[in-house]
């Protein structure tokens, strides 16, 4: 390196130094130092007030015999595999319309849009008085149409993860539609114009076309829905309290819990450590199959 | 004539009759998806007692507007609405300025740490929110700042998301405009504030309107840091009277029409935003 590209180096630098330190300042304090900080707390025992005692792989061990934190994974699973499947098919089936040629799509998408923007809190107050097993107009609806005895939804064991995954799939269904828009629209009208010229129908372009283009679509849409479900925090906290008795309590729920209610730092720690695994696993994979992938445009 | 005009026309019809059971679909969903809402806002004008009688009434028979006075009152909404106006503001000025400054020097100089340190932004994407929000607890908790909306803003305004997304779309504006710039005698503050953020507009829409949303919807940061009822965002207060009035369902419906209203107002406003701003940066995230 000679003298000259040094002294460049150094001044491209010190001028991106500038540019850098409003974020870089913030991102550091909030961001960067308390990703290390939280990992390193999982190893401690600590209630917030106390010294924090360093404990080893503890709270890890204590996991594996806390039923609370089992009962909290297992709702998280069984919460990602009621949203992800139903989400994701209904979102492409709305995108492949929606892209179709007719009117009004726009006012189309954004109605279909619009319930994830919407507060979240509100919607879900919405969504338990819809719910409501007496008098909800849901309800009302099944009595009406001859179910004498309709599901108790939020209100019952059985049901509340249930209802808590309708809601969320009728709030993210738009999201997912519009990733899935953007990349039906990538696909080149060449590969149609083909298709229809060999005599193909509306579904055979669509299973012989669309699907096999958008894999790579699908599979990031599957992937960041997984992440996503796994944190769902707001409406199940607002609709039923993660309950009735922990029915719906989730992961996160759980931490939070343990972290701000009975002020257990440490092992809050590390079940977000856990968390973060779970999340981690998901990108590497999705980085992998992206590397593998055959590219079919460019 | 006549029959000139149907032999011009009747292709159109047809395509047009075709594409009916798919016109039927998806007016079908849509009223699914704004059942919801439509059933708030009509409860939100009646007497507890209407609310829940079924055939629903769409058009109140009896017009109850005083549930938002009820709900005005009831939780100082007007508190609440400056309180969660300030933070949204003032989260996205500073989101805004710190990211285009930051996405600048990642996507515009040359220095030896720039891919670094763009992998440490980049990498911290991934972590979920529970892994930081217990240190940021104790970091605000050292600050002094519990219970105060600077809390927030400290916590939210750095979303390296913000810088990611101002990176990628810089990345984008041609290399010789700078250039250009810089043989005029621009400085690299020039070429910033001159050249680069009049052509990212769109980008800058795009940020600030989700910026400015998610505050606006966010409920879990302010839950774990404002604890006296002065300093509650529009969120917590509607969840709040949910939780401890749950049978004033007149009030807490107009409370959640007056949460979802300025949303509702942005999004028909700047909607093109909305979409564009997600494709652009979810399908390559």
């Amino acid at each position: 390196m000679n003298k000259r590209r040094l002294s460049r180096d150094n001044r491209n630098r010190l001028t991106a130094l500038v540019f850098l330190t409003p974020n870089l300042l913030g991102f550091l304090v909030f961001t960067m130092i308390p990703i290390g900080v939280g990992i390193g707390m999982s190893f401690f025992k600590w209630d917030g007030a106390n010294d924090p005692v360093f404990i080893g792989l503890t709270n890890f061990a204590r996991m594996f015999t806390d039923s609370k934190f089992q009962n909290a994974l297992q709702v998280t699973f069984l919460y990602t595999a009621l949203t992800v499947p139903v989400t994701i098919v209904l979102s492409l089936l709305v995108a492949s319309l929606l892209t179709a040629n007719i009117r009004f799509t726009t006012l189309y998408r954004s109605i279909f849009f619009f319930p994830y923007i919407a507060s979240i809190v509100a919607v879900a107050i919405v969504w338990q008085f819809l719910y409501h097993a007496e008098m909800g107009p849901i309800n009302e609806f099944l009595r009406s149409i001859g179910i004498a005895d309709p599901p108790r939804w939020t209100s019952s064991k059985d049901t509340a993860l249930v209802a808590v995954a309708i809601m969320n799939t009728w709030r993210s269904v738009g999201y997912y539609m519009v990733l899935y828009i953007a990349g039906i629209v990538g696909i080149p009208g060449v590969y149609y114009e083909a298709a229809e010229v060999d005599g193909a129908n509306v579904w055979q372009k669509f299973r012989h076309i669309t699907l096999p283009m958008l894999s790579p679509t699908t599979f990031f849409i599957v992937i960041i829905s997984i992440i996503n479900s796994f944190q769902s925090f707001t409406p199940i906290y607002v609709m039923t309290g993660g309950g009735p008795g922990t029915a719906t309590q989730v992961l996160v729920f759980r931490i939070y819990e343990e972290a701000f209610v009975l002020s257990n730092f440490g092992y809050a720690s590390a079940m977000a450590f856990v968390l973060f695994l779970i999340v981690l696993l998901f990108t590497i994979f999705q980085f992998r199959w992206q590397e593998k992938q055959v590219v079919y445009l460019e | 004539m006549l029959k000139s005009i149907l032999k011009f026309a009747s292709p159109r019809l047809a395509n047009r009759a075709r594409r009916l059971p798919l016109y039927i679909l998806l007016t079908g969903a849509s009223l699914v998806m704004l059942f919801p809402f439509a059933w708030m806002f009509s409860s939100s004008f009646k007497p507890d007692a209407d609310i829940f009688s079924f055939p629903i009434q769409w058009i109140p028979q009896n017009l109850f507007p005083q549930n938002y006075l009820r709900f005005w009152q009831s939780v100082h909404y007007g508190q609440l609405l400056s309180n969660t106006t300030f933070l949204a503001v003032m989260i996205t000025v500073l989101q805004i300025v710190t990211s285009t400054l930051a996405g600048y020097a990642f996507a515009k100089i040359q220095f030896p740490e720039n891919r670094i340190i763009f992998l440490c932004y980049l990498a911290t994407l991934m972590v979920p929110f529970q892994v930081v929000m217990i240190p940021q607890f104790v970091t605000i908790r050292l600050l002094g700042l519990m219970d105060s909306l600077w809390a927030i803003v400290l916590i939210q305004a750095f979303n390296p998301f913000g810088v990611f997304l101002m990176r990628q779309f810089f990345l984008n504006i041609p290399i010789e405009l700078s250039e250009a710039a810089r043989i005029d005698g621009l400085s690299e503050f020039g070429i910033y504030t001159r050249i680069i953020l009049p052509l990212s507009k769109p980008a800058i829409a795009a940020l600030a309107i989700f910026t400015s949303v998610a505050v606006w919807n966010d409920f879990l940061t302010p839950l774990i840091y404002l604890n006296s009822s002065s300093k509650w965002t529009i969120q917590l207060g509607l969840r709040s009277l949910f939780a401890e009035y749950s049978a004033d369902y007149g009030g807490v419906m107009a409370g959640a029409v007056l949460s979802i209203l300025p949303v509702l107002l942005i999004f028909i406003l700047l909607q093109r935003y909305f979409i564009e701003g997600i494709a652009m940066s979810g399908i390559k995230g």
